[in-house]
């Protein structure tokens, strides 16, 4: 098999007593789908976060690449091409969709004006109404508050958001989950295309069917460990609920 | 082919037309208060609400207040606090006048440009400093802004009152107070154009740098804004240096409208402008607001007051008037807010 392009090793994290990992592993291969499942508690939103981050492991090893590797801040990760839908979904409610697609890598007028900080709005609002328009998020108005908008509508500004940035891989914390049937199959839709284009998702979700269809392979996480890995095509519904409940464990996971 | 169609008409459709924004506002309702208020004393006693001197001396008043609340919509914005602005404002006059002073041998009624400059620059200093130990402590310590701010509002009025032995400081340069004090141009007092150009930069500023975009996405979600790589430890610390700053200079200005640096009498300047902010639509759990409803916020107060005077009402009505007006303004956010989160 290739070289990981990000791998996780015996991740630990405690938040005062709560120990949310207690020696996770993770690995994600370049341009795959990987889903990474588990029950309610099980850690997965805690290691998104250390992987992307925002919180730092208690202890463990990251390699990039092969690489040994420390992620100070979010936007360490950003720098390696790294983006994240948070299960928070973590937008300004109050900035319109342009803006929280733009946020933090905002478009400066060119010369003086963007020597002073001046804002290019229309660039900005231009590229992100066309690529909302092409991952599929339909919004009946670009320049209203994200918290005008609908739950499904702020997911899909989200998954539009991080796939925008993403040059290796884009976590996506539950990003179906708010989202009707038309919603979903767009959402999986744009994680095959950014699949197509060589970037790496890792998926999570309860939704063993949606995991199923779309992922290469299935990583279980339980209480804060990894129990199991599959391929997708060599594996059903029955075997990772297993998995995830702890009827069926597999040795050489962790 | 049709999804070229959507692509490229998409601009026009999807973007909400300027008079229904503006109509959403609550700058265009505060506005049209404001304006409803002056023709109602205007209508009443119409030969004294338009006289010039009315007018200039409302808006003199006003203009420190103005520029004490630019910097407060910052604070508030990003769902801070900053309750020292007053007492950063007496420090700041009390240090300029006396550095001014100082250097004058003692009395700088008679300096020039040198000494002016000097002591604006003190006063600005002055203020900068106290609003950087605000951001520092918010920022950094993680002390609530209402805390940190309670307590440098007490400091920094003590520390002006240490400075001084707690007396007024005279000695104002006289030709500081005749351009900028009492001096006019085109009938508009000069001290009020201060306060508009600071206003006006304030308001660019806010609207269209990205230090703007940052204040409002701070006050926002602060998580959001950190997780998108946005230094939000750093942007608040600038927003409290902004504010204290503003206040540096406001105090200046008073110096030169009043030709003395008075050390009481500032007391609640802090809850004018925190007023004057909140009545001008801008949230007081941040995330929204506008310079320009600030502008209208100060206002109101002050045309309340003389407008009641001049009808001869008791001016004692007026703190009753701006506090109904508060709470109802601050009830209609929170409804809208409601009514938005429960979608
Ligand atoms: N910030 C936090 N503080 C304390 N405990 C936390 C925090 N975040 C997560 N946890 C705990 O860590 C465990 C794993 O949570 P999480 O990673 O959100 O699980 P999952 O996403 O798999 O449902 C849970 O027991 C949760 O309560
Ligand atoms: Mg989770």
């Amino acid at each position: 098999m290739s070289q990981p392009l990000l791998e996780a090793r015996d991740l630990t994290k405690n938040y005062g007593t709560v120990e949310a990992l207690r020696g996770a592993s993770f690995t994600a291969h370049p341009g795959e789908v990987v889903s990474l499942i588990g029950d309610n508690g099980a850690g997965k939103s805690t290691l998104v976060k250390c992987l992307s981050g925002v919180e730092q492991p208690t202890g463990g090893t990251l390699l990039f690449d092969g690489e040994p590797l420390v992620l100070g801040s979010p936007n360490d990760a950003r720098d390696l091409g790294i983006e994240t839908v948070f299960q928070d979904l973590a937008v300004a409610p109050d900035l319109d969709p342009a803006a929280n697609m733009f946020l933090g890598r905002e478009i400066l007028k060119p010369g003086l004006l963007g020597f002073l900080g001046v804002l290019d709005k229309k660039a900005m609002r231009k590229q992100a109404t066309e690529h909302f328009t092409r991952f599929g998020a339909t919004l009946q108005s670009i320049d209203v508050p994200i918290a005008a908008l609908s739950g499904g509508q702020r997911q899909s500004v989200a998954v539009a958001r991080s796939v925008a940035w993403a040059s290796k891989l884009v976590f996506m914390d539950e990003p179906t989950a708010a989202l009707g049937v038309v919603q979903r199959e767009r959402v999986l839709d744009v994680i095959k295309r950014v699949r197509d284009e060589g970037v790496a998702v890792v998926l999570i979700s309860h939704n063993m069917p949606e995991v199923l269809s779309v992922s290469d392979r299935v990583e279980v996480l339980r209480l804060g460990r990894r129990v199991a890995r599959f391929k997708a095509s060599e594996t059903s519904v029955e075997e990772l609920v297993g998995a995830m409940t702890g009827a069926l464990t597999q040795e050489d996971a962790a | 082919m049709t999804e070229k169609t959507t692509m490229s008409s998409l601009p026009d459709e999807h973007r909400t037309s300027f008079l229904k924004r503006v109509a959403g506002a609550n700058t265009l309702w505060i506005g049209l208060v404001l304006l409803v208020l002056v023709a109602t004393f205007g209508a009443i006693r119409p030969d004294a609400v338009f006289q010039v001197t009315t007018l200039q001396f409302l808006l003199a008043e006003t203009a420190v207040l103005l520029v004490l609340s630019v910097g407060m919509t910052f604070v508030i914005i990003t769902s801070g606090i900053d309750l020292s602005v007053g007492s950063v404002l007496v420090f700041a006059s009390v240090a300029s006048a006396m550095a001014m002073n100082a250097v004058s041998g003692g009395d700088a009624t008679n300096a020039g440009w040198g000494v002016i400059a000097f002591g604006l620059l003190v006063a600005v200093v002055s203020g900068a400093v106290w609003g950087l130990l605000n951001g520092l402590l918010i920022s950094r310590a993680k002390i609530p802004a209402l805390i940190v701010t309670l307590g440098s509002f007490g400091a920094a009025q003590g520390a002006a009152l240490l400075l001084n032995n707690g007396s007024n400081v005279s000695g104002i340069p006289d030709r500081l107070n005749r351009t900028f004090g009492s001096g006019t141009y085109l009938g508009i007092p000069n001290i009020v154009i201060v306060a508009a150009v600071v206003t006006a930069l304030g308001a660019l500023l806010l609207s269209t740098t990205r230090f703007g975009r940052y204040t409002y996405a701070v006050g926002s979600n602060e998580e959001a804004a950190r997780r998108v790589g946005i230094s939000v430890r750093g942007h608040l610390t600038k927003v409290y240096l902004l504010a204290g700053t503003l206040a540096g200079l406001a105090g200046f200005m008073g110096n030169a409208f009043f030709r003395v640096a008075v050390v009481t009498g500032h007391e609640t300047d802090n809850l004018n402008a925190i007023a004057a902010v909140v009545l001008g639509g801008t949230s007081i759990f941040g995330g929204t607001g506008s310079v320009l409803g600030t502008v209208f916020g100060v206002f109101i107060p002050a045309v309340l007051e003389k407008g009641l005077v001049i009808i001869g009402v008791k001016e004692f009505w007026q703190p009753i008037a701006v506090a109904i007006v508060l709470v109802a303004a601050v009830w209609l956010d929170q409804t809208r807010r409601r009514a938005r989160n429960q979608r």
